[in-house]
């Protein structure tokens, strides 16, 4: 999995490709730690390049919006299309989290 | 379709070696796109149940077995650990306070939901999960 970093004005926009499995999630925990560790709390995480996403990715994504309600931040996902999308259905996750249909429109309802 | 076995040490960084293993399986029987992703994704859930939980004390190895009977393809994970049915763990609670609560058994759920047919047994000492996804889309 690769993830890019871009800040924007009204938060930090993660943009996620590949996989996001037992392996690579950590990594992508590893990575939002940091930005929150150095008070970063406003986040857009683009799912546009992931094709692939596991009980482990799901868990991961869990694990960050726990962290940032704890410190008050937010967290916004866009661009949750095709097989990646049936696993939010299938897991009931796609009604626990705030999705948009772009980076845009979820950028716009950071508050 | 023949059945063929990839036995490796039950820890996460062997998971692309497995998924990769499975996925030429699927393909060579011919099993669509979307079939195959719910394939992977039960693989590799049942692959990191084992890393988690079979050999709490010593290092193990996992068996995946991939083959075909009839028009269905069959995958097995064998470990050597202690007795334990993963299938005998509930459904997990996804509610929107999930956010402050652990959630447990989001892997099984969804070996229950991308599978046709799935079943533990206990033979020689090994548990075997066994799943089953059937070529033609459900109806």
């Amino acid at each position: 999995m690769d993830i890019q970093t871009q800040k924007e004005a009204n938060a930090t926009v993660l943009t996620l490709s590949g996989r996001m499995d037992a392996v690579t999630a950590p990594e992508f925990e590893g990575v939002i730690k940091q930005l929150i560790a150095d008070n970063i709390t406003s986040f857009v995480v683009d799912f546009q390049g992931l094709d692939y996403i596991s009980s482990a990715g799901l868990r991961a994504l869990l694990a960050t919006a726990k962290l940032l309600k704890g410190k008050g931040g937010q967290l916004r996902f866009a661009n949750i299309t095709g097989t990646v999308k049936e696993v939010f259905d299938i897991s009931g996750f796609g009604s626990i989290f705030q999705m948009h249909d772009s980076v845009a429109a979820a950028l716009a309802e950071i508050s | 379709m023949t059945f063929e076995t990839l036995t490796t040490n039950a820890l996460i960084e062997n998971l692309d070696a497995v998924i990769a293993f499975a996925e030429d399986r699927a393909e060579q029987f011919g099993l669509d796109t979307k079939k195959k992703f719910g394939l992977l994704i039960a693989v590799e859930e049942a692959f990191v149940n084992v890393c988690h939980y079979a050999y709490p004390q010593t290092p193990g190895t996992v068996s995946v077995t991939c083959g075909s009977e009839g028009e269905a393809f069959v995958v097995e994970i064998a470990d050597h650990g202690e007795p334990f049915d993963v299938l005998s763990l509930p459904d997990p609670d996804i509610t929107a306070d999930i956010i402050d609560r652990e959630i447990g058994g989001l892997g099984v759920f969804f070996i229950r939901k991308l599978t046709n047919d799935v079943s533990y047994r206990r033979e020689e000492g090994r548990n075997i999960l066994r799943m089953v996804l059937h070529k033609a889309l459900p109806g």
